[in-house]
């Protein structure tokens, strides 16, 4: 069977990101970029299911501007075996990037499909749910643990409590938590053998898909900074302000 | 057009999340928006609808009770909403695992682009919403006709649990859609409060060095009450389970007192926790960043702190 696997370009996770001046978003010029790490783990997870013979091929999938290639390059580095890249200049909210990888699903038929469980920009964590949504698939976030035999997964997910298993038939849609494996990183071979993958490159419109964004942005600003208080001396101290001071014990 | 808030619940209460969801529809019911429903779904959930029906402010439950629904698998439950929806300007659901797995399902089937994880209630239409880890707040406003939304608990203090007396009204749909079936939970055994809701949480960081050392928080915990939390750091060395973590990817709190041991502050960790009423933080390092955002400070080894403060809790209880 083959896997697929989706791949967001976001603002690198180390990165202090900075509000624009206009308010009408955050700056991202000149700002290092990467691949979401939630989507790195999903990666390697379909590599793992193809080195353990359960899976053939790794599509990975991105859909953005030009730069977004790159990304694909870095999952293709990681070890996937081609991608497929949407070319737009739109901003691409989850329904929208939901209702594109059905349209290539369609086309490519893989049995599973794995994703970040959120993207680390918007936070919006819903693409892998309305993607299950629109396929008609059974869906299992916040996986930590994935098994799949006989037709059906078993996935184990992180939950407000703890852990929860259900069972899935297949096709089905897995999103990803930090649990699930830790991701390998690209070696420079790999990164060479990867400059020679094959990459897909298709618009919205090739794919009949309206990306038309449904939210939209009035504003972004910066929340209001917490500012820090003072230094206490020892554990008396800090017991007795917590006390008659901030009145919180 | 009425508002509808999916309940969290374990079939015979309501998770107090609930109440936050129902806060923040309250909002949307003095903007402009209708009456306030909860929808219960669940297997043997009566009890559950009853205490959804003394929330203060509810106008009518809705109960669908079926085994499809015991353990809320999203393929069951999704398509019961998408009828209920069509009654509805509103559908609201806390932002919890519960809530963040379901909702994004409703809203594709209703051809709608959920809004996460608001944080404020700007209009019927428009909303705010932490974005980049709460580093940023994005103002948004819904073009699509039904707004599909997850609450975060922590921006809207709760409302009274009690008082109401609404109708509870049996609705049902069409049950299990066969992809998916539970197997098995394993749910953390805790006497300490649940994290989302505790009103005084201590969590440790990778300074604790090991799970073992986990004990020195719990006897400082038992004798406030407080819940145990962890940072990153620490659950990804292994001292403690996944579901401890405060964070960006962990869970958001606001508790009245935040206690941060350990814990160097990274960006992550104070998106999980920088709406605390109150933060104190114990580290050795003078320098690190949790002491720009905390209320007070205790530079020191917490080897030698923990006990100290367990034992000044102690004294002070008497």
């Amino acid at each position: 069977m083959k896997a697929l696997v989706a791949v967001k370009r976001v603002v690198d996770y180390n990165v202090k990101v900075r509000v624009k001046a206009d308010h009408t978003g955050v700056e991202t010029a000149n700002v290092k970029m990467s691949m979401n790490p939630f989507d790195e783990i999903a990666i390697e997870e379909a590599l793992r299911l193809r080195e353990a013979g359960t899976v053939e091929e790794v599509i990975a999938f991105s859909a953005g501007i030009q730069q977004c290639q790159e990304t694909i390059r870095t999952a293709l580095a990681m070890g996937a075996d081609r991608g497929v890249l949407v070319l737009t200049d739109v901003e691409l909210q989850p329904l929208a990037v939901a209702k594109l990888l059905k349209a290539v699903i369609e086309k490519e038929g893989p049995e599973i499909v794995i994703i970040g469980k959120q993207a680390i920009d918007d936070d919006c964590n819903q693409t892998g749910q309305m993607l299950a949504a629109l396929l008609g698939w059974p869906q299992a976030t916040f996986a930590s643990k994935l098994v799949i035999s006989n037709g059906s997964a078993e996935v184990t997910r992180e939950v407000d409590g703890g852990l929860e298993t259900i069972k899935l038939k297949m096709p089905a849609v897995v999103t990803t938590d930090l649990r699930l494996n830790e991701p390998r990183y690209a070696s420079l071979p790999n990164i060479m053998k990867a400059k020679k993958k094959p990459i897909d490159v298709m618009t919205p419109d090739d794919l009949g898909v309206d990306v038309t964004p449904r939210l939209i942005t009035l504003k972004v600003e910066e929340p209001v900074k917490r500012q820090g208080g003072v230094k206490v001396s020892s554990v008396e101290e800090l017991v007795a302000k917590l006390k008659t001071e901030a009145r919180v014990i | 057009m009425s508002i509808l808030v999916v309940a969290e619940h374990d079939n015979k209460s309501v998770k107090p999340a609930t109440l936050n969801a129902v806060a923040a529809a309250s909002e949307l019911s003095k903007a402009g928006a209708g009456d306030i429903h909860i929808l219960v779904a669940g297997e043997a959930c009566r009890p559950a609808a009853d205490a959804a029906a003394k929330i203060a402010g509810v106008a009518k439950v809705l109960i669908a009770d079926d085994a499809a629904y015991g353990h809320g698998l999203a393929e069951n439950v999704a398509p019961l909403l998408v009828n209920l929806a069509a009654s509805y300007s509103h559908v609201l659901a806390p932002a919890t695992t519960q809530g963040k797995n379901l909702m994004p399902r409703v809203a594709a089937l209703l051809d709608v682009m959920q809004i996460s994880d608001i944080s404020g209630v700007v209009s019927e239409d428009t909303f705010v919403r932490p974005i980049y880890a709460g580093n940023a707040l994005a103002t948004v406003q819904s073009t699509d006709k039904v707004k599909i939304i997850t609450v975060r608990g922590t921006a809207f203090p709760p409302g009274a649990g009690e008082g109401g007396s609404a109708a509870v009204e049996a609705v049902s749909g069409a049950g299990s859609a066969g992809l998916s079936e539970f197997v098995r939970a394993e749910l953390s055994k805790s006497e300490r409060p649940e994290l989302t809701s505790a009103r005084v949480i201590i969590s440790g960081g990778r300074g604790m060095q090991s799970g073992d050392n986990f004990h020195l928080l719990e006897a400082v915990a038992d004798k406030l009450g407080a819940a145990v939390g962890a940072s990153r750091a620490a659950v990804d060395a292994g001292f403690v389970p996944n579901d401890y973590q405060v964070g960006q990817t962990g869970k958001i709190v606001a508790p009245e007192l935040y206690i941060a041991v350990g814990i160097s502050g990274a960006i992550q960790h104070l998106a999980g926790m920088k709406d605390s009423k109150v933060i104190v933080a114990i580290n050795k390092d003078e320098e690190a960043p949790i002491f720009q955002i905390a209320d007070y400070g205790l530079v020191g080894d917490l080897f030698k702190i923990l006990p100290e403060l367990d034992a000044e809790l102690a004294k002070t209880q008497k």
